[in-house]
């Protein structure tokens, strides 16, 4: 959401049209009538993600979601987002999840104990997140209408307006991701101390060599 | 309408023709190469019929899915690693004048992008065989990924810093041939990793069938499991078309520019070539050769190139 509008101011500025709406929302174009569709399967695969019983499903069903978001990112013609998207978080980030699923638990069928009984708190949260989001877009954005132009989310337009009038907030993004970056390192490292296998060793206790026997 | 169509069936015909065509390269380099007199013998000159009777092989074995898989999303696999190579392969240029399937803005990251996808494939299908080989098969297939899309992300983008552009005909527009020696470096570690990435040999640990027997594709048969190979094959097809285009040139080359897509296509292929007698050739590695190969090797080379780039680029200005 958040990138969507950065984008979307981004793109204004650049063309500086802030335009009130030209023609209402009851005559929608058929790149309008596609957004909501992929909308609707993006808000079912993401209704499933939370709801299906068994993990990896959940997993599977976030890569129809977040594809479907790359496909929003492409009607809104921002290209480079969408392959960002695309490549960062279906390429990366979900196998990233099933990864470790995997590497945790991840039993074929139903896995009752990762019920939570939080659900409805949960479900209460999410909807007031989902309104207060709406409702901020809804109001900022009541009666403008911003003319998306084939090329108006190039690489070159997104390049642009990224370190031209967002400059600051990246730089300040990317301190963020390296400080992610250095905590992890941190956490993972063991005490000083801690003897670790040497890579290509065998960690099983070894049989006596010929000199021990 | 009718043009894009047009382009669209262009891409899938060669998506169906090109990966067969390695196949059968791959029979013969590895019989003349490893003595193997089977592949020679079918259909008389040269087993010429071998790769039609493996065809008719596939395709008449029974689909089997195991009791204990998950059932769906064992079928969906083979697809969602077969699809993306041929999306893939819509945005890769042949020849100059408009001469690809889809001229993308940002070529380089949409290949990429969408080629990370495949490897999904592999982990569900590891996962849904309900076999402990398949999901080790599909654990080191991610953990592969994770290592060596970043070598393979950073020389790609010296090409694009070089080119200053990510578009695939923009970099081949502004080729110069003293880009090879440049960027040679960029192009081992692109090549390279896009070996592991499609988990050939010497990099198969994920599939090693005399260690994990076929690793994730253990509990497949029949037509899938032939999914599965020409995922392989399209996934060379795409590997070395893209190399090609991102260091070599292209279709730029001695004869006129109306030849351009023969230049491109021998120079695939002579790639291809490489693929398939590194597998004859190399020994397999191990699981965390692997690991460190990628990120005491590749990763600094990828970056040395960057930085290369970079000053090369500075001081032309």
């Amino acid at each position: 959401m958040t990138a969507r509008q950065l984008l979307a101011a981004s793109g204004s500025l650049a063309n500086g049209s802030l335009a009130p709406a030209p023609h209402g929302f009851l005559s929608p174009t058929g790149v309008e009538v596609v957004f909501v569709l992929v909308g609707l399967v993006v808000l079912g695969a993401g209704l499933l993600t939370v709801t299906t019983r068994q993990l990896v499903h959940a997993a599977l069903w976030l890569v129809v979601a977040l594809g479907g978001l790359a496909v929003e990112f492409l009607l809104l013609t921002a290209e480079f987002v969408a392959w960002v998207q695309v490549l960062i978080y279906l390429g990366s980030v979900v196998v990233l999840v099933l990864f470790g699923l995997m590497l945790t638990r991840a039993p074929i069928g139903r896995s009752p104990d990762a019920d939570s009984g939080n659900r409805w708190v949960a479900l209460g949260v999410a909807l007031a997140t989902a309104g207060t989001l709406v409702t901020l877009v809804v109001d900022a954005f009541r009666t403008s209408w911003i003319d998306l132009d084939a090329g108006g989310g190039s690489t070159a337009a997104v390049g642009a307006g990224l370190f031209r009038y967002w400059v600051l907030p990246f730089e300040a993004l990317s301190v963020l991701l390296l400080a992610a970056l250095v905590g992890a390192i941190v956490i993972s490292r063991t005490g000083k101390g801690a003897a670790k296998p040497r890579a290509g060793k065998l960690r099983a206790p070894k049989a006596p060599t010929r000199q021990e026997r | 309408m009718l043009d894009t169509l047009l382009r669209c069936v262009a891409v899938l015909v060669a998506f169906l023709v090109l990966p067969l065509v390695i196949g059968q390269t791959e029979h013969k380099v590895m019989a003349h190469m490893q003595g193997r007199l089977g592949p020679m013998y079918a259909g008389g000159f040269h087993g010429w019929a071998q790769l039609v009777a493996d065809g008719v092989k596939f395709a008449q074995k029974e689909d089997v899915v195991p009791a204990g898989a998950d059932r769906r999303v064992f079928q969906l696999a083979p697809a969602v690693a077969l699809l993306p190579y041929l999306v893939a392969l819509l945005a890769i240029p042949v020849g100059p004048h408009g001469f690809v399937g889809q001229a993308v803005d940002a070529g380089i990251f949409f290949v990429l992008a969408v080629m990370g996808i495949g490897v999904l494939g592999s982990l569900m299908a590891g996962w849904a065989s309900a076999n402990k080989f398949s999901l080790l098969g599909g654990l080191r297939t991610a953990a592969q990924l994770m290592s060596y899309e970043l070598p393979m992300l950073l020389a790609a983008a010296s090409v694009a810093m070089a080119a200053g552009t990510a578009s695939l005909t923009g970099i081949l527009g502004a080729f110069h041939w003293w880009w090879l020696p440049w960027q040679a470096i960029g192009a081992f570690v692109f090549f390279t990793a896009g070996l592991a990435e499609l988990q050939r040999p010497p990099f198969d640990m994920p599939v090693a069938d005399s260690e994990i027997i076929f690793g994730a594709y253990t509990e497949y048969t029949g037509i899938r499991f032939a999914f599965f190979l020409l995922a392989e094959y399209g996934g060379i097809l795409v590997l070395c078309a893209l190399t090609a285009v991102l260091f070599l040139g292209g279709w730029h080359g001695p004869l006129p520019d109306s030849l351009g897509w023969l230049w491109m296509l021998l120079k695939t292929f002579a790639l291809a070539f490489v693929v398939i007698w590194a597998r004859v050739t190399f020994p397999r590695l191990r699981e965390d050769q692997l690991m460190k190969f990628a990120w005491t090797v590749l990763i600094p080379l990828a970056l040395l190139q960057l930085a290369l780039t970079g000053i090369i680029k500075v001081a032309i200005q």
